[in-house]
């Protein structure tokens, strides 16, 4: 995988509505308060705006899809735009697994934003389950600067 | 005074150096300390104080589950486990890590005597740890309050 500087990438609009410079909003959940910091800072070094939540019901509701069913489309307000979506896959309640596939069964715009899935555990069976249900990639923990790098290689590359 | 911070600077990579030799950290914190920059000075420091909040609550409650021989919530050891396994392996937190991993398969067989031990050696491991790393970050504070700049560490 290439892992040279994707940073010049950033110049391009991540979306068409908006014009110049797009900071890549990413929602980063996690039950683990370390890993959401660690996340956090990861993807804040490499210039993104991160918003966290720590189980996949909180992420839901931050999407527009709570309990509530107010359906507000999230992607219509600016200021809620999600680009990416990185989860870890160990959660209780509901995991990051069961959390992909709400996001992939929208029938809104929702469905195309990408869902990188996070695990300590290296399961091939689990990973593949994943990608096929749509997962944009499968990161292992613990995470490090060269890991969120690719990610934004790898979803650049997607988009063009 | 440029020998001063000279001496703290040489102080504060033998130190690092030997934490990683004796396998209290691994790789991972090497990467953490790589996230630091001026903005955030402190993001090493802040973040492995969470840890050992983290530790400290997470064996309480474990231990308060492995109390009664004739009642041990074993899921609930298991994701008291689970957690710090995860939060070790983040930090670079090895023999705490290492420990987690033997924890683990006690839980995962139910050998109460067997979690007691582990539970024991990770509140070791964890308290030993901390106190490493707090003189290192007062190796860390000395340097600046010197007027130097805290070296990079390469770990092989």
């Amino acid at each position: 995988m290439n892992s040279g500087s994707c940073s010049s990438l950033m110049e391009v609009g991540y979306d068409h509505h908006h014009h110049g410079h797009e900071e890549l909003h990413v929602l980063a959940v996690d039950d683990n308060l370390i890993d959401r910091k660690l996340v956090e800072k990861l993807l804040k070094i490499s210039s993104c705006k991160v918003t966290t939540a720590e189980n996949a019901i909180r992420a839901l509701e931050y999407l527009g899809l709570g309990d509530q069913n107010q359906h507000i489309d999230a992607l219509t307000n600016n200021n809620l735009k999600v680009n990416l979506i990185i989860t870890d896959y160990c959660m209780p309640g509901m995991t990051g697994f069961e959390l992909l596939k709400k996001v992939k069964q929208e029938s809104s715009n929702l469905k195309e934003v990408p869902v990188v899935i996070m695990s300590s555990e290296n399961i091939p069976t689990r990973i593949n389950k994943c990608l096929a249900s749509g997962a944009q990639m499968f990161m292992q923990k613990p995470l490090k600067l060269s890991d969120v790098e690719k990610l934004k290689c790898h979803l650049m590359k997607c988009r063009s | 005074m440029n020998n001063v911070v000279a001496q703290l600077q040489r102080q504060f990579h033998d130190y690092l150096v030997s934490l990683y030799q004796q396998g209290f950290l691994d790789n991972q914190f090497s990467e953490l300390r790589k996230l630091q920059d001026d903005g955030t000075p402190d993001f090493v420091a802040e973040v492995v104080s969470l840890f050992f909040e983290d530790c400290s609550k997470l064996i309480n409650t474990m231990s308060r589950s492995l109390e009664r021989p004739e009642n041990v919530d074993f899921k609930q050891v298991d994701s008291g486990v689970h957690q710090l396994k995860g939060s070790s392996s983040s930090v670079g937190a090895r023999r705490v890590k290492n420990v987690c991993i033997s924890f683990k398969e006690c839980c995962d067989v139910q050998n109460r005597e067997g979690c007691i031990r582990c539970l024991q050696q990770v509140d070791y491991e964890y308290k030993m740890l901390k106190t490493k790393l707090q003189d290192l970050f007062n190796l860390e504070q000395q340097i600046l309050q010197a007027g130097g700049t805290i070296p990079q560490v390469d770990i092989n």
